[in-house]
C-alpha cells in the first residue's frame, strides 16, 4: 500500500481570534458617580465646617455636576464606546474638586464670587467635550486643518496684545464682561499642529540633512516652518510676559520632536536652548529676575520687614496643612491674596487637605497623563500617537510648572492648575484635551488586535 | 517610536516624583520652621480666633474680649485698666503680652495643653481649647485704696498677706490704660509711641520691676541681723555709738536728723531712725552675716516669679567697712523693689518667716473647675522668732511714738518703719519716701497685711517729702481696707 497520493493535510492555522478589548463603560459610570459624590461631600464639608449646616445649594450643585457628567458619559457611550474608562471620571473629579475649593475661597471674599461663573464655564467645557466626542468621528480629520489651526493659534496668541495688561501680563481679552485667555485655546491648536506636522515629516526630520559631528541636522525646508511657528509663539509670549505658557510650549515642542524623530540630540539641543534662554531672560527681564530672586529667597521680604510675599504665604499654607490638612473650610490660604483662586489654588488644597490630599491630586493628574500616554502607545498611526503624547505632556508640564512654582520647587510662573483653578478658558481647554484623548483612545482600543504596536 | 514614547513617559514620572518629594519637604520637613516664621500670621489668627480667658479680681473679671470681626478677631478689653495694669499688663496684637497676660498666656489663650480634655487630644484634632480664667489673690478694696492714694504722684505700693505670701495689692503710678494697646491698628501704634515717649514711664511696673534705695526701711534688716547674730543681746541697752559716726577708713562723717542718737539703745535708735547707730551695727555684724540675713529676706534673688519675674533686689556682697556701713542704712548699692520691702515687713509680722509672694490663687477651666492651685510656697526663716517679736515691738514704737504716727489705725496693732532715701549724684535728687508696715486687727490671730509704699515725687519740695508724711497715709488706707473686710 503505497502511501503515495495520500497527502497529509496540514491544518491551516486558525485565523487569529480577534480579541476585542472590553469596553468598561460600567466602570466609567461607577467612577463618575464616585467622583460626583466626592465633590458633593467636599461641598458639604465646607458648609459644615464654616456654618455647622449643609450649604443650601448642595443638592443643586450635586445634581448639576451629576447631570453634566452623565451627559458626557452618554456621549462617550454613544460615540466612543472603547475609550479609556478613567479619562472622564478623572476630569469630573478634578473639576468638581476645583469647584469646591473655589466655593470655599468665595466664603472669604464675599464681594467676589467666582464659583457660579466657574460652574457656567465647566458646563461650557463639558458641552465642548460632548460636541467633540459626538462630532469628531475620527481624530485624523484634524490633520486636514493643520495650517488653519496654526494660524488660528497665532491669532489667538497675538490678540491680547491689543488689550490692556492685567496684573502685568497681557494675556486676557475682555468681551462683554467676560475675561478670556486665548492662549489657553492656542495650546490645543499648537499641540495638534505639532503632532500633525511631525507625523507628516518625521522621516525627513530624522534621516535627511547634514550630519554635524554626532548630530543629524534636518534640512531647513522641513525644520523651517516648525521652528518659525515655535519662535513666533514664544516671542509673543515673552512680549506678553506670560513665561509659564512659553515654557510649556517649549517643553511640548522638545518632547514631541524627540518622540517623533527619536533623536536624543534634540533633547540636548532643547535643554541647551532652554538654559540659554533662561539665563538670558533672567538677566535681561527684571520681571523674571525678581521671580528668580523670590524663588531663591522666599522669606527675604519678611526679613526686610515688608511682610510675606505670595510665595512665602503659599509655602506657609502648605506647611500649615502638614500631613492630613486642617480640613476643608478651616485653613487661611486667603492670606495669599491675589490669584488665590487661580494660580495658587493648589495652596488651598495643600492647607486644607494636607500632604495626603495633595498627593492624591498629583496622582490623579499622573493617572490622567498616564492614560494619555497609554492611548498614544496603543494607537497605530503616528498622528494619533503624537497627538495623545502631546496632549498628555501638555497636562504634565502644566501641572509641573504651576505646582512646582507654588511649592517653591521652581521659580513661579503664572499658570492655571488644570481643572482646579478658576478660569473659564482653562477649564474649557482642559475638557477639550480630555475629549481628544477620549477620541484617540477610543480609536486605539477599537482597533486593538492583541498585538503591541511597534 | 514606542520606545521614545515610553521615555517621554518616564520623564513625566520623574516630574511627578519631584512634585511629590517637594510637597513632602514643604509640608512635613520644613513645616515646623515655616510655622514659626515671623511672617506667618496663622499662629496669630488662631490665637485671636476665640475670646481670651479673663483675669479675675475678687470674684469679678477685670478683663474682657471684644469681637472686632477682623482678621485677628478678638481684642482684649479692660475694666479699671489703669488700676489693674501693674497686675494684668497688656495683651496687644502688635506688641505682645506683659505681666499676668504674659505669664499666664497659655491658660488665657487656651494653648496650655492642660486645658485639653485628654492628653494629646488637641494635637490630634488641631483644636484650640477655650481660654481658662486666672483668679488672682488681689484684694480689690486694698488695690483701690493704694491706687487712689498714689493718684497724681509717682511711686508704688505692694501689699501682702504675711502668713501666706498672697499679694493683696500691687500698684504703680503713674499707670496707663492697657486697652488702647490691644488692637492692631494705628491707634494702638500711637498709644504705644505715646506711652514709650512719656518721661514718667507709665509702662514701668514700679512695684516689682523697679528697685529703689530702701533707705531707713532697711534698718529692719540690719536690726534683725544684729539681734540674730548676737551683736545686740538687749535691744533696750544703750549702744556705744558716737554721733557723728566716722565711716571706717574714711573721713566721711555720718550724721542724724535727730539729736538724741548718741549711745541710743537699738529700740530708741529704731524709733528715731538713727543712721549712726545702724551704720555702726552693720559694721559690727560684718558683711557675711549681713548678707546672709538680707538674702534670707529675699535680697539677691533674681529668680522670684509671682508668676511674672520680679526685679532682683540687691545687697552688695563685696563691701569694705565704709560701704557696709552705708549699705546697712539702705544706701550705697543696696536696692529693693517695693515688693521686697513688703516681704521684709511681712517677715516681722509672721514670726520671722518669709513666704515667697504670689499673685495667682488658681487657674480655672472655661467652665470654672479648678485647673491649678497656687499650692504651698517655700518658707525661709529670715530671723529667729524671738528676734521677730522684738522687731514687732520696735516697729510698733515707730507708729505709736515715732515718724509713722499717720499709719495708726484704731482697733488694730500696727507696726511700721519710715524711710527717706537719698539718691542721685551727690544725693541731689528728690529723696524717695518709704513706708513699710504691717497691721493686725485686735480680733485677728495673726497680722493680716504687710505693706510697702514708695513715693518718688519730683514735684514736691525737697524738704516736704518724707516716709511718715507722704507714704504712711497711703499704707494706712491699704491696711484699713484689708482689716475692714471680714
Amino acid at each position: 500500500m503505497s502511501k503515495a497520493g495520500i497527502t497529509v493535510a496540514t491544518a491551516d492555522p486558525p485565523p487569529p481570534a480577534v480579541r476585542r478589548l472590553p469596553r468598561r463603560r460600567g466602570i466609567e459610570l461607577a467612577l463618575i458617580v464616585l467622583a460626583v459624590l466626592l465633590s458633593v461631600y467636599g461641598y458639604c464639608a465646607v458648609g459644615l465646617a464654616r456654618h455647622g449646616t449643609l450649604p443650601p445649594g448642595a443638592a443643586g450643585y450635586g445634581a448639576g455636576l451629576g447631570v453634566l457628567a452623565l451627559l458626557a458619559h452618554l456621549a462617550v457611550r454613544l460615540r466612543a464606546p472603547y475609550a479609556d474608562p478613567l479619562l472622564l471620571p478623572i476630569g469630573v473629579l478634578l473639576n468638581g474638586l476645583g469647584l469646591v475649593l473655589i466655593y470655599r475661597l468665595d466664603l472669604e471674599t464675599p464681594g467676589d464670587r467666582a464659583a457660579p461663573a466657574q460652574l457656567v464655564w465647566s458646563t461650557l467645557g463639558v458641552a465642548l467635550f460632548i460636541l467633540v466626542v459626538l462630532l469628531l468621528r475620527d481624530h485624523r480629520v484634524l490633520q486636514r486643518y493643520t495650517y488653519v489651526g496654526v494660524i488660528a493659534a497665532l491669532v489667538l496668541l497675538t490678540l491680547p496684545i491689543l488689550f490692556p495688561a492685567v496684573n502685568g501680563a497681557r494675556i486676557w481679552i475682555r468681551i462683554a464682561g467676560f475675561s478670556i485667555q486665548p492662549g489657553e485655546f492656542a495650546k490645543v491648536l499648537l499641540a495638534v499642529f505639532f503632532a500633525a506636522y511631525l507625523a507628516a515629516n518625521r522621516s525627513a526630520l530624522a534621516y535627511t540633512g547634514r550630519r554635524v559631528w554626532k548630530l543629524q541636522l534636518p534640512t531647513g525646508r522641513v525644520l523651517g516652518p516648525i521652528v518659525a511657528v515655535w519662535l513666533v509663539s514664544v516671542g509673543v509670549l515673552i512680549l506678553e510676559r506670560d513665561l509659564g505658557t512659553s515654557l510649556l510650549f517649549f517643553g511640548l515642542f522638545v518632547v514631541l520632536l524627540y518622540v517623533a524623530t527619536g533623536r536624543t540630540g534634540w533633547i540636548a539641543v532643547g535643554l541647551l536652548l532652554a538654559a540659554l534662554g533662561a539665563v538670558a531672560v533672567g538677566r535681561l527681564e527684571p520681571h523674571v529676575h525678581s521671580r528668580i530672586e523670590t524663588w531663591l529667597h522666599p522669606f527675604a521680604s519678611i526679613e526686610a520687614g515688608e511682610g510675606a510675599n505670595q510665595l512665602a504665604q503659599s509655602l506657609f499654607a502648605f506647611a500649615e496643612g502638614g500631613l492630613l490638612g486642617t480640613g476643608l473650610g478651616l485653613g487661611h490660604s486667603y492670606l495669599i491674596g491675589f490669584a488665590v483662586k487661580s494660580d495658587f489654588i493648589l495652596a488651598t488644597a495643600g492647607e486644607e487637605l494636607g500632604l495626603a490630599g495633595i498627593a492624591a491630586v498629583f496622582l490623579l493628574y499622573g493617572l490622567l497623563v498616564e492614560r494619555g500616554f497609554r492611548a498614544g502607545l496603543a494607537q497605530r498611526e503616528p498622528f494619533g500617537r503624537l497627538l495623545a503624547v502631546g496632549l498628555a505632556s501638555l497636562v504634565a508640564l502644566q501641572v509641573f510648572v504651576i505646582a512646582g512654582g507654588v511649592t517653591g520647587l521652581i521659580p513661579l510662573t503664572g499658570m492655571a492648575m488644570p481643572f482646579l483653578a478658576q478660569g473659564g478658558s482653562s477649564v474649557v481647554t482642559n475638557w477639550a484635551i480630555v475629549a481628544l484623548l477620549v477620541r484617540v483612545s477610543d480609536s486605539a482600543r477599537r482597533g486593538y488586535d492583541g498585538q503591541d504596536a511597534r | 517610536m514606542t520606545r521614545h514614547i515610553r521615555h517621554a513617559g518616564y520623564f513625566c514620572v520623574l516630574l511627578l516624583v519631584a512634585l511629590l518629594l517637594n510637597a513632602a519637604r514643604v509640608q512635613v520637613v520644613q513645616a515646623p520652621s515655616y510655622e514659626r516664621n515671623p511672617g506667618n500670621r496663622r499662629p496669630d489668627i488662631s490665637r485671636y480666633e476665640q475670646p481670651r480667658g479673663d483675669i479675675v479680681v475678687g470674684g469679678r473679671p477685670v478683663t474682657g474680649s471684644r469681637d472686632t470681626r477682623e482678621n485677628l478677631r478678638y481684642e482684649r478689653t479692660y475694666t479699671d485698666g489703669p488700676m489693674y495694669a501693674p497686675v494684668t499688663g497688656f495683651a496687644s496684637q502688635l506688641y505682645g503680652t506683659t505681666l499676668l497676660e504674659s505669664a499666664e498666656d497659655g491658660v488665657l489663650s487656651g494653648a496650655d495643653p492642660m486645658l485639653a480634655p485628654f492628653p494629646l487630644w488637641n494635637d490630634f484634632t488641631r483644636a484650640r481649647n477655650a481660654g481658662g480664667d486666672v483668679v488672682t489673690t488681689l484684694h480689690p478694696a486694698a488695690q483701690e485704696a493704694a491706687y487712689r492714694g498714689l493718684a497724681g504722684r509717682k511711686g508704688a505700693v505692694a501689699a501682702l498677706e504675711p502668713s501666706t505670701g498672697r499679694i493683696l495689692a500691687l500698684v504703680s503710678a503713674p499707670s496707663y490704660d492697657p486697652q488702647p494697646l490691644s488692637g492692631n491698628g494705628s491707634a494702638a501704634a500711637r498709644a504705644w509711641a505715646r506711652l514709650n515717649a512719656d518721661e514718667d514711664r507709665p509702662l514701668l511696673n514700679r512695684a516689682v520691676r523697679q528697685t529703689y534705695p530702701p533707705g531707713s526701711t532697711f534698718k529692719v534688716v540690719t536690726a534683725a541681723a544684729a539681734l540674730d547674730s548676737g551683736v545686740v543681746t538687749d535691744f533696750e541697752a544703750p549702744t556705744d555709738s558716737p554721733d557723728p559716726y566716722r565711716l571706717p577708713g574714711t573721713r566721711t562723717r555720718l550724721t542724724n536728723a535727730s539729736k538724741s542718737c548718741k549711745d541710743a539703745s537699738v529700740r530708741e535708735a529704731f524709733t528715731l531712725s538713727c543712721n549712726t547707730v545702724f551704720a555702726k551695727l552693720g559694721v559690727e555684724v560684718g558683711g557675711r552675716d549681713m548678707t546672709a540675713t538680707a538674702q534670707a529676706f529675699g535680697f539677691n534673688n533674681g529668680g522670684l516669679r509671682i508668676p511674672f519675674p520680679v526685679a532682683r533686689s540687691t545687697f552688695d556682697t563685696t563691701l569694705d567697712k565704709a560701704q557696709l556701713a552705708l549699705s546697712s542704712i539702705g544706701q550705697y548699692n543696696t536696692r529693693a523693689t517695693p515688693l521686697q520691702m513688703a516681704m521684709v515687713a511681712a517677715a516681722v509680722a509672721n514670726g520671722g518667716q518669709v513666704r515667697d509672694p504670689y499673685l495667682v490663687e488658681r487657674t480655672t477651666r472655661p467652665g470654672g473647675s479648678t485647673l491649678v492651685t497656687a499650692g504651698s510656697r517655700a518658707i525661709r526663716q529670715a530671723m529667729y522668732p524671738s528676734t521677730a517679736v522684738r522687731l514687732r515691738t520696735m516697729m510698733r514704737d515707730v507708729v505709736e511714738s515715732g515718724g509713722g504716727r499717720k499709719a495708726a489705725i484704731r482697733g488694730a496693732e500696727v507696726g511700721g518703719k519710715t524711710g527717706t532715701a537719698q539718691h542721685g549724684l551727690g544725693n541731689s535728687g528728690t529723696p524717695y519716701a518709704w513706708f513699710v508696715s504691717w497691721a493686725q486687727g485686735d480680733r485677728d490671730l495673726a497680722a493680716r497685711v504687710a505693706v510697702a509704699v514708695v513715693v518718688e515725687d519730683a514735684d514736691a519740695e525737697r524738704g516736704d517729702i518724707s516716709g511718715g508724711g507722704d507714704a504712711a497715709p497711703i499704707a494706712r488706707a491699704v491696711m484699713e481696707a484689708v482689716l475692714k473686710s471680714p
